[in-house]
């Protein structure tokens, strides 16, 4: 019983999950299943949120932890996750996806998030990763009558499975090296053997896949693109997230203390190329949301500055740029499926929305809050993310990466600004209407946009209230 | 303490002259009237060398899917079989709580009609672009 309070929210929505699959095969109507999708995610994040002030400890024979980060994680997560699910039935409906095996399949992938974002052990991390993935691979190709959707998927499922092999080598490698697979144990017995150096690099190769890092980046414009534009949001933003904070369990309680130099050297060198290949990139995209794709990237690489300082300040650091990260991304996203959805009208290449921003001002005025927030400019809750991840890297001695992840970001002002020039500032002589937002969609963003400048004007709090639940975490 | 492959390797002979006996002793005894597909290798009834465009029945999907709802739960159930005794209550739950997913993953596929073979009944979805 103490096991299944310890995983309440992934309890949850695997429960919903199997319901609203039920639901599905017996005919119910994909309203009501998008209802209970949406239900199901509330109480999971509610009991999540409560979580994070109770107290933390393993559960499952130490295969998970719970509270902290991992409480944390599941907030992040299913945050991001109701988020993208909210703003989704507008756009689905438009493109006959509206179906309730979608969102079937979205709640069960949520689950292997939260096992993921939980995982104490090489195993029960697996586990999470591969029931998340798997259900990405369909979510990837649920557009089947058109290349970009059979591209995507065909790729994501390709390189991923591909990936995952290495990952799996990886592990077994340090449970031979160290005959355990829980990572408390491992790093209790660890030593820096060749056998053990192996399979910390192939296990970071199959990690790096999964964040999007270069050079193991090339899926990501791909699939990011043939994905339907807000479960594009959902594997950005709720994926990318678990992963992360998966990689940051690992990191803090796989390594013994001594060790972690072994991997931040090798993570400060993937940071830098993430950051300047990503945004160097992204520079050059004309396509929005392969623009997006590679900021996407770009913010790979500004989470692995944090992780680079391997420092309690450099974790938490992450876990707040996670949050950050995860409302203005699946903000712009939505935005931009606000405007995709409308079918005559071709939105997928930048000089389409010229104008668009006085047209129609409220989304215009939303996305720009977006994307300034992605850029990192200060009354943004992106700016703090990004400060508290650089502040970790200089207070842990690594002031070159810092600058370049500095210098990096402000290339990327350059491709966020130019969609608010072509919003705002280019006049476009095409005459045309947009369908109007149903109520639920604009509540949604406007409430992702308050959370990304409330947060940007008062970061203080929440975050010295994670340093704590860190610190207590780190004596568990 | 390579004596602990000493039986792998009697196995391995074992197994060599078991074949060249029973392969020798078909040829002796049985009639050789041999054609061009029954010298081909056995694949269940496929063309083992062939286009890999070739088209057929996405019946063999559906039953792949199947058979992975029923062959998992085999794969699981048989060492915990063995072992719930030592184990206790918890155990057994544990079990009727992975059986009751697959059932309803079952439920699934059979309600969209995966054995439902007949083309007559098959809707086919018209693709829109």
């Amino acid at each position: 019983m103490h096991d299944i309070i310890a995983f309440l929210p992934g309890v949850i929505i695997a429960v919903v999950g199997l319901i609203a699959l039920l639901m599905e095969a017996y005919k119910k109507s994909a309203d009501q299943i998008y209802g209970l999708t949406i239900a199901g995610i509330l109480a999971a994040l509610g009991v999540a949120i409560a979580a994070l002030f109770g107290d933390s400890g393993t559960a499952f024979t130490g295969m998970i932890v719970y509270g902290g980060v991992a409480s944390f994680g599941a907030v992040v997560i299913l945050l991001g996750s109701l988020f993208s699910v909210v703003v989704s039935r507008d756009y689905l409906m438009e493109i006959d996806l509206h179906r309730g095996d979608v969102y079937s399949m979205i709640l069960l992938s949520i689950v292997g998030m939260l096992a993921l974002a939980s995982a104490n052990d090489l195993i029960s991390f697996f586990l999470g990763l591969e029931t998340m993935s798997i259900c990405l691979y369909v979510i990837a190709g649920l557009i089947k009558d058109k290349k970009t959707g059979a591209e995507a998927a065909l790729k994501y499922f390709l390189l991923g499975a591909f990936a995952t092999g290495f990952l799996l080598y990886g592990i077994a490698l340090i449970y031979g090296a160290t005959g355990h697979t829980n990572l408390t144990e491992i790093a209790a017995v660890a030593e820096p053997t060749l056998m053990f150096m192996g399979g910390s690099a192939l296990l970071l190769v199959g990690i790096f896949f999964k964040i999007g890092a270069v050079p193991f980046h090339m899926w990501t414009p791909d699939v990011y693109q043939g994905t339907p534009t807000t479960l594009t949001a959902f594997m950005a933003t709720a994926a990318k997230s678990a992963t992360f904070v998966a990689f940051v369990l690992i990191m803090s309680r796989m390594l013994p203390e001594s060790d972690t130099d072994i991997w931040t050297n090798v993570i400060q060198v993937v940071a830098i190329l993430t950051m300047v290949v990503g945004n160097l990139i992204a520079l050059a995209q004309d396509n929005v949301k392969r623009m997006l794709a590679y900021s996407s990237i770009a913010h790979a690489g500004y989470l692995l500055v944090g992780l680079a300082a391997g420092t309690p300040e450099g974790f938490t650091g992450v876990l707040y740029y996670l949050f950050a990260y995860t409302v203005m991304n699946v903000g712009a996203f939505s935005v931009i499926a606000y405007y995709e959805r409308n079918k005559g009208l071709d939105f997928t290449e930048i000089e389409s929305y010229a104008g668009l921003g006085f047209k129609f001002p409220l989304m215009g005025v939303l996305l720009s809050i977006f994307l300034f927030s992605l850029v990192g400019i200060p009354p943004f809750v992106g700016f703090v993310g990004k400060y508290y991840v650089f502040a970790a890297a200089i207070n842990a001695g690594l002031i070159p990466l810092a600058i370049i992840g500095v210098l990096a970001s402000a290339a990327s002002a350059y491709y966020y600004l130019r969609v608010m020039v072509y919003l705002f500032f280019k006049d476009s002589h095409k005459e045309y209407s947009l369908k109007p937002a149903s109520l639920l969609f604009s509540s949604a963003v406007v409430l992702m946009a308050a959370l990304t400048l409330y947060y940007g004007i008062e970061p203080v709090l929440p975050f010295s209230g994670l340093i704590e639940l860190i610190s207590s975490y780190y004596s568990l | 303490m390579l004596e602990q492959y000493m039986p792998i390797i009697v196995l391995l002979g074992v197994a060599l002259v078991l074949a060249i006996i029973l392969m020798s002793l078909s040829r002796i005894v049985g009639p050789f009237r041999p054609n061009k597909t029954k010298l081909n290798p056995y694949e269940s009834g496929m063309d083992p060398v062939g286009q890999a465009r070739d088209r057929y029945s996405i019946a063999f999907y559906l039953v792949a899917m199947e058979f992975i709802v029923f062959d998992l739960e085999v794969v699981f159930i048989y060492p915990w079989a063995v072992a719930f005794m030592q184990h206790g209550v918890g155990t057994f739950f544990a079990m009727v709580v992975f059986i009751v997913i697959l059932f309803i993953g079952l439920i699934y596929t059979l309600k969209k009609g995966t054995l439902d073979w007949d083309m007559k009944n098959i809707k086919f979805e018209a693709t829109k672009n």
